[in-house]
């Protein structure tokens, strides 16, 4: 096992400790490198320009993070109530297309969203003669693209938690005189919220991060955390403000994951207490 | 669950319709008009294969699949065989610490992004030329920490009792290991192998960013990448048609040798 131990170490430990040391420097001149402790890279990330773009990625990815889960849950919710011997099936086909490549995932919605697009043929044909509508390098493009790559693993995480589910307990809420929305809202709800909650970071983690998606369906002109970072290192050769924004964005995502690991917490108590702590 | 109301039946069932619909729609459309005769991106003009043709005259992307191939197999090699050691050692000793475990699940859980710029600085800094080489360094720190996984998974329920007996009855590390061991879980390798070639075939931002400049160790994903920018054109349906074919086929071979370790 030292070999692997040593591959590791040399190429993830040490190249990510030289990341975080490389945000303390100030940027030389002509680019590259001035070895003088700073803090000011720090500082620049709270500029209002950067943070503005810090805002903007939050609110795109709560969004993508939103509606995914709002999908995911219906799905989840459908394919565990399908019969048992499908549900492997459908599962299994809700995951595949993650397994293609997520460029062409993303590319797949280029080809649909664009002016000669299949939404805009289909437009033409229902009786529209106006301009096509503009969908391509939009916020909404780029929100749809996120949802489109990040919903399988939603729907995942998701089914576990609900096909878990005791129908029993459903079955004791309507015999005391729940409605099926009180049901739904008082039982199987927060018996399923560690599901939702792990689909939901994964889909805000990967969403405020992801620099391909905005770049594609963005067109460019669209900027997120991750095309700042990509910026920074390719374009105007700033790497220690780079790897600022890179730490910034790390520390957004520590704080995602704390806050799930205490939602989790919360929500196995809730539940524990919703169904008289027989089941947790 | 049988008594739901076929009224609450016909809503799941059309929940069902449009999240598939939702996932394959795009990607039908995709297929669909790689086969399409005319130039056109979206107007159909009869069958063809012609877009196929042209990939395998493109000299652009045939390198770039070399390229692709050549990290993904030796990358994958070196995973394979170091990720599998990894697995044995960490699972016969038993006491690991936690240190240990966060070491080898990071890379899985470090952002594309981060690893990649933090190579791109790391190799840099040693002035190290960016090459092939370079993506595949960086490819096998992934690619380790997926394959040592897969193999940890089915050592769980390995007998370790065998391994004793072997010994017992003369045999050298080395052959317990060729005749025992590796036979047990010889499926989890090659469902490992399977899952870190197609990974490291489909990964782009890590290879995006340890590539250095110039067009020689382009690979296709850095390829496609730039071919979207550009613009439409039906060999990219072609080739994103190909790519998904066999993404999709590793991937559900590795799924079956290794019955559901991916996806959960």
């Amino acid at each position: 096992m030292a070999p692997a131990l040593v591959w590791l170490t040399a190429l993830m430990v040490v190249p990510c400790a030289l990341m975080l040391a490389l945000a303390f420097f100030r940027r030389g001149i002509y680019g590259g490198i001035d070895y003088t402790f700073t803090l000011e890279n720090f500082g620049l990330v709270f500029d209002p320009l950067y943070a503005s773009i810090f805002l903007k990625s939050a609110r795109i990815a709560g969004t993508a993070t939103l509606i995914a889960v709002v999908i995911g849950y219906a799905a989840a919710y459908a394919i565990s109530a399908a019969p048992r011997r499908w549900q492997p099936v459908f599962l299994f086909f809700a995951v595949l297309p993650f397994w293609s490549n997520y460029l062409i995932r993303t590319y797949a919605w280029i080809v649909l969203l664009n002016r000669e697009g299949l939404i805009t043929q289909l437009l033409r044909w229902s009786g529209y003669t106006g301009e096509p509508p503009s969908m391509l390098y939009t916020e909404g493009a780029v929100i749809a693209g996120l949802v489109y790559n990040y919903l399988p693993f939603v729907i995942l995480a998701c089914y576990a938690p609900l096909s878990r589910l005791n129908p029993e307990l459903a079955e004791a809420s309507r015999d005391l005189g729940a409605s099926a929305a009180t049901t739904f809202r008082r039982v199987i709800l927060p018996l399923t919220v560690p599901g939702i909650a792990a689909g939901a970071v994964f889909v805000f983690v990967l969403s405020i991060g992801n620099f391909v998606t905005p770049a594609l369906l963005g067109g460019g002109r669209f900027q997120m955390i991750g095309n700042l970072v990509y910026d920074q290192f390719l374009t105007a050769n700033d790497w220690p403000f780079g790897a600022a924004l890179a730490m910034a964005l790390i520390a957004i995502m520590l704080l995602v994951l704390m806050a799930q690991a205490l939602a989790a917490d919360r929500a196995s108590g809730r539940a524990a207490q919703a169904v008289g702590g027989t089941d947790g | 669950m049988a008594e739901r109301s076929p009224a609450t039946r016909r809503t799941l069932w059309l929940v069902l319709s449009l999240v598939f619909a939702f996932l394959y729609i795009p990607i039908a459309v995709l297929v669909a008009l790689s086969f399409n005769e005319g130039g056109l991106p979206t107007a159909w003009s009869g069958f063809s294969l012609k877009w196929y043709a042209s990939l395998a005259n493109n000299s652009a992307i045939l390198s770039a699949a070399l390229n692709t191939l050549i990290v993904a197999l030796v990358s994958t090699a070196i995973a394979t065989l170091l990720g599998t050691l990894l697995a044995i050692g960490v699972e016969m000793r038993r006491q690991y610490g936690k240190g240990l475990e966060a070491l080898i699940f990071a890379p899985m859980i470090i952002p594309d992004i981060v690893l990649a710029i933090a190579l791109l600085s790391f190799f840099s800094m040693l002035n190290l030329t960016m090459g092939l080489h370079t993506i595949i360094l960086a490819h096998v720190v992934f690619n380790l920490a997926f394959v040592c996984s897969v193999v940890r998974a089915r050592l769980k329920s390995f007998d370790w009792s065998i391994v004793e007996a072997s010994a017992d009855l003369g045999a050298s590390a080395i052959t317990t290991f060729r005749r025992v061991t590796l036979p047990v879980i010889a499926p989890a390798v090659i469902a490992g192998a399977l899952l870190a070639f197609t990974l490291s075939v489909d990964e782009f931002i890590i290879a995006f960013f340890t590539a250095g400049a110039g067009r020689a160790s382009t690979t296709l994903p850095m390829q496609i990448y730039a071919m979207i920018r550009f613009g439409i054109t039906p060999e990219i349906n072609a080739l994103a048609t190909i790519f998904m074919a066999v993404s999709i086929t590793a991937l559900t071979l590795s799924q079956r040798l290794n019955k559901g370790v991916i996806g959960q």
